[in-house]
């Protein structure tokens, strides 16, 4: 491939690895956003419903660091959009309105819902009504939470692409159905699962905040409240983040088995699949229910999905990927044959046209060398998805202790509990973190899931020019995170509850 | 109608007074979004496509269907 093999290997890399830490640093920010939003608006619903001006000002202190997670966090993902314009040039135009139209609505409804909501909650408190403020509060959060829903939506096309048309003319995807990309259950579920994961997230930041304070005995009720308030966010959200996961499993099963194959290691696919809980450690016919909600569900495994092939659920045969890839370079060159003769030669046109219509759901395909090449990293989406799944359990279960022991009145007494529930902060990053790096890496080598692998959709540019942006992207994102963590620490250090 | 967009105005002007912490992260939000694109954007992120949509469409064909 003459142009495509022009591009030098390590732009692909770095322009990956660039994508990679802006994208993580973002998810850094944004959970924080959303957890925070939950909690602190359930804080000032008491105080509305109780009028007891305790929770008017604990409510207050939970803004205050939501504030600072907001500030130090707002815009960060607009470099994503730098980078798909520069480095992921020929994605951006492929990818066409779908992309961009989810984009624009999350950039014109949501925004300015959340940035003119919480105006009114940071400079309306004893100006507006309590309900209005109350009001503004969770419709600030509904604002950040309908921004999540949008880049979901753009995120599930990626994975899932539907309701669309590929343009040869244009060499665009054309929206055939606007509803079909917004909802469909891909992107539904995707969405729950990572906003309850946000939730969750954000109750864990409270649960260890208020931890911090119980150690050293200051802020005693406040903290014990909060952590009241936040246990039972915490352990909602952990449900509905399991529920969410699992549904997201079986689209997952269904829509990109390779991805699922690496998360599991699995090479050969069975009926009653195991589970493999740690390398050697499997529990029988696990993964079949997780994947197919049957324990006879059959799971294909890496070497069916390359060269056998395999039937899926449906009772449909599923070709192998040597049989795609055949499809995918007729498809390839059916479309180089259109646009050669489209002006000059319309009846070959025409005949090319209808073998790239016949093929062009394998389109990708046809960048693809080796069938080893569509095989994501293993280890790194096998161990992540590990680390997800084992963070969760663990936060499940801190949060459930601190909730009981914090109804029988013996919070204070369970000193180690304390310092699990303020350590959970890390391990609820970890998760959130573990999550999407299944997510993207489990992906590879795909940037549209079957139709545009990640080596076509990365621009020509050099690998210098690449490798300067991404120090500069570490440098920016490290000082605002260090920064972040500097002025919410002295905001939580100096708290004094009145 | 000027009555509210007075009381409007006057609303985040007493609100951006009466900041004190939150002065600092506005400082921050305007230094990031000067480095974002005032330098970023302008030395750093220029599109990689240029043209007419009709020459990027041409560059995009011809980077993806030339095996």
């Amino acid at each position: 491939m003459m142009f495509l093999n022009a591009i030098d290997p390590a732009v692909l890399d770095w322009s990956r690895a660039q994508f990679a830490l802006t994208a993580g640093y973002h998810w850094l920010f944004v959970p924080l956003t959303l957890g925070l939003s939950v909690v602190m608006a359930i804080m000032e619903t008491i105080y509305y419903r109780t009028g007891d001006e305790f929770w008017k000002t604990t409510a207050k202190f939970w803004q205050k660091l939501f504030g600072i997670n907001f500030a130090i966090g707002v815009a960060t993902g607009l470099i994503l959009e730098f980078q798909f314009g520069t480095n992921w040039s020929n994605y951006s135009w492929f990818v066409g309105d779908i992309f961009g139209a989810p984009l624009a609505i999350e950039g014109i409804l949501a925004f300015f819902m959340e940035s003119t909501f919480i105006a009114v909650m940071f400079f309306g408190w004893n100006k507006v009504s309590r309900g209005f403020h109350l009001a503004s509060t969770w419709l600030t959060g509904m604002g950040a939470t309908l921004s999540a829903w949008w880049i979901l939506v753009a995120n599930s096309w990626m994975q899932h692409p539907i309701g669309m048309d590929f343009n040869p003319d244009t060499v665009r995807n054309e929206m055939m159905d606007f509803f079909a990309v917004a909802f469909q259950p891909f992107a539904v579920h995707k969405f729950f699962h990572t906003v309850s994961s946000a939730w969750l997230l954000g109750a864990v930041f409270v649960v260890g905040v208020s931890c911090w304070y119980l150690l050293r005995n200051r802020n005693v009720k406040m903290a014990t409240q909060s952590i009241k308030v936040a246990a039972i966010t915490g352990l909602i959200s952990t449900a509905i983040t399991a529920f969410t996961g699992d549904q997201s499993g079986i689209d997952i099963a269904r829509h990109q088995p390779m991805k699922l194959a690496a998360a599991e290691g699995l090479i050969d696919g069975s009926k009653q699949a195991p589970f493999s809980i740690v390398p050697g450690v499997e529990v029988p016919g696990v993964l079949s229910i997780l994947a197919t909600h049957d324990l006879d569900g059959y799971v294909p495994g890496i070497n069916c999905i390359l060269y056998n092939g395999y039937t899926d659920p449906n009772g449909n045969q599923v070709e192998p990927a040597t049989a795609k890839m055949e499809k995918g370079k007729m498809a390839l060159a059916a479309f180089k044959e259109y646009r050669r003769t489209r002006d000059s030669q319309p009846e070959k046109a025409q005949a090319a046209l209808a073998k790239f219509q016949e093929n062009k759901a394998y389109f990708g395909y046809g960048y693809i060398q080796k069938p080893e090449d569509l095989i994501p990293p293993i280890a790194l989406t096998y161990w992540p998805f590990r680390i997800m799944v084992f963070s969760a359990g663990v936060l499940g279960l801190v949060l459930l202790l601190l909730w009981w022991f914090e109804r029988k009145g013996q919070l204070l007494r369970h000193r180690w509990l304390l310092h699990a529930g303020m350590w959970s902060v890390l391990l609820a990053y970890l998760a959130s973190q573990s999550g999407w790096i299944v997510a993207e890496v489990g992906r590879q080598p795909w940037a549209i899931q079957d139709l545009l692998p990640v080596n076509a959709a990365v621009s020509k540019l050099s690998v210098t020019s690449v490798q300067t942006t991404f120090f500069l992207f570490l440098i920016i994102f490290t000082a605002l995170l260090i920064a972040e963590i500097r002025i919410m620490t002295n905001a939580i250090r100096k708290h004094v509850q009145e | 109608m000027t009555a509210s967009i007075r009381n409007a105005i006057r609303f985040y002007v007493e609100g951006f007074k009466s900041m004190t912490w939150g002065r600092t992260l506005w400082l921050i939000i305007l230094i990031k979004l000067f480095v974002m694109f005032g330098i970023l954007r302008v030395f750093f992120f220029q599109p990689t496509l240029k043209g007419s949509p009709e020459d990027k469409q041409l560059q995009v064909a011809t980077e993806l269907a030339n095996p």
